[in-house]
């Protein structure tokens, strides 16, 4: 039998359980050991750039469209949706809201679902609006620090210790 | 040092004790967690990476209900032993082989750990010998509620727990089961067994060692959805199909003893043999015929040697393992004469099989 993936002969035969598809792979050592590094290296088994490569491309999105939503950056961390696209992890808390509609499709076509039903936080859930903000300060606070402008580094620092001053203590 | 402690024992998941443990080696739960006032793991820069680690490390340390966890810094280990770390379950091999600050927090017994700035900034496990989902999530809920009275996590009303990524997002949690299932391998019936179990959302994969050789017939089960379902029914989605796949494997077993009782006997007294004898012997060679012998003695076929001591070979035969148990640095060639005298010494024949402590 020959490797799917070059031709050459194939030894290694696996048998792999993703997303829909069973999985059964006749590999070369070569593409095996490929294969089962990259697959083992993340227990997350769907691979998300797939899966946003299936849901973007066959939408009725036009080139234009999906360069303006790749263009689009979240204003706390600065993650643009290209580089989420490429890269499949999120910068920050926040782009579950800033990108909340562009990523609804992703969720339901994941989970079949875009509501949590299970455990919440014991404390109830807190605002963390200010906790957001902590994020986008320090952000700002590197930014000016590079830029050695320390006037404004000491009044972004001040905002950063009031809002962890009042922030939830700890029990 | 605390890892040359960990090498002379063994982590409770490996007693082969709980439920099934014929069949079932463990039970495991994680969850991502993410706090709320720092960026995801791929936009922190290495101040933020440090702090999340301090900030963690004292919140838990000092003032939570958690001083039977011990921090170990992952980032300030020498690469034989942050794989022995891998060998035992207790981090992943990304964070084993990632940059920058981080850490695994784990308890005496290695129940629990507590990675630190993986690919979330924590990521929480409990470890369990044999069947035992529900002790499993009753163990891990508690912790996490003892880590979230101390540290407030990205969370959305609508969402769940936020995570990096989006395919855990919800309750960021992966339920997974070990099985072994050599009789299935033997019949040639595990791609059937897969294929049902794919047709409920769940995830099957080999385990892998060394190499890209399958583990020895270990397979690991999980939920592949963490949105949309409630943390019972996860445990339940994977825990209903555990005992199918165990009746399955016991029935591959009934028909190997049956009508193939021969053939069985050889391979396994076989098996056994050569990892009492062997001069060398490769780690994937290792893993197989210990595969064997574990069946064999759950089928009673090997009268000398206990189910705990073969699980605890299946590590300890693993490179970084045999190399702290030897305190030396070896090469392949070097680690294969080791791995036969180590299982030599531990697989004696005049029935003296006391392996080692417990
Ligand atoms: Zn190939
Ligand atoms: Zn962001």
């Amino acid at each position: 039998m020959k490797c799917q993936k070059c031709q050459k002969q194939a030894t290694f035969h696996i048998t792999d359980l993703t997303g829909d598809d069973l999985l059964a792979l006749h590999l070369c050592p070569d593409c095996a050991k490929g294969y089962l590094e990259t697959g083992e290296s993340s227990e997350d088994a769907p691979v998300i750039s797939d899966v946003m490569s299936k849901q973007l491309k066959p939408l009725e999105q036009t080139a234009d469209d999906l360069r303006e939503l790749d263009a689009k950056e979240c204003p706390i961390c600065g993650i643009s949706f290209y580089e989420f696209r490429q890269g499949g992890r999120l910068g920050c808390p926040h782009d579950y809201v800033f990108f909340g509609e562009d990523l609804d499709p992703l969720l339901i076509n994941v989970h079949g679902d875009n509501q949590h039903v299970g455990k919440q936080p014991k404390r109830g859930i807190t605002d963390t609006e200010s906790q957001t903000e902590l994020i986008r300060l320090r952000r700002q606070m590197k930014e000016v620090v590079e830029q050695e402008d320390y006037e404004q580094a000491s009044q972004i620092r001040d905002q950063i210790r009031q809002i962890e001053g009042e922030g939830p203590a700890s029990e | 040092m605390i890892l040359d402690d960990m090498a002379g024992r063994c982590g409770e998941w490996l007693k082969g004790c709980g439920p099934e443990s014929d069949i079932v080696m463990s039970s495991r739960i994680r969850l991502a967690r993410n706090l709320a006032d720092y960026p995801f793991i791929r936009r922190c820069t290495d101040i933020d990476r440090a702090n999340i680690e301090s900030t963690v490390r004292e919140r838990l340390t000092n003032k939570a209900k958690l001083k039977d966890l011990t921090f170990i810094d992952v980032a300030d280990l020498q690469t034989l032993d942050r794989q022995f770390l891998v060998e035992r379950q207790l981090i992943s091999r990304e964070h084993a082989n990632s940059d920058g600050a981080r850490a695994v927090a784990i308890d005496q017994q290695e129940r629990l750990s507590l990675m630190v700035n993986e690919e979330d900034h924590l990521r929480i496990q409990v470890m369990k010998s044999g069947l035992d989902l529900v002790g499993a999530w009753d163990q891990i809920n508690d912790l996490d509620d003892r880590i979230e009275s101390q540290l407030t996590y990205a969370f959305h009303p609508k969402l769940g727990y936020l995570t990096a990524c989006p395919t855990n997002v919800g309750t960021g949690m992966r339920v997974s089961v070990l099985v072994h299932l050599p009789a299935l391998v033997i019949t040639q019936q595990i791609e059937k067994v897969f294929r049902s179990l794919q047709k409920i959302n769940l995830v099957v994969r080999g385990l892998y060692g060394e190499g890209t050789q399958a583990m020895g017939d270990f397979y690991q089960v999980s939920n592949q959805i963490t949105l949309g379902k409630s943390e019972n029914d996860l445990i339940d989605q994977v825990g209903d199909v555990i005992p199918v796949v165990i009746d399955y494997e016991r029935k591959a077993r009934d028909f190997l003893i049956n009508e193939k009782q021969n053939d069985l006997f050889e391979q396994v007294s076989r098996a056994y043999g050569t990892l009492q004898n062997a001069q060398q012997i490769s780690s994937e060679e290792t893993m197989f015929l210990l595969s064997r012998v574990r069946m064999g003695i759950n089928l009673g076929l090997i009268g000398d040697l206990e189910i705990p001591e073969v699980n605890q070979l299946f590590i300890r035969t693993q490179p970084a393992h045999l190399q702290k148990l030897r305190h030396s640095e070896l090469d392949t060639d070097q680690r294969n004469v080791e791995r036969a005298n180590y299982l030599h010494s531990q697989l004696k024949l005049d029935g003296g099989s006391e392996a080692s402590n417990n």
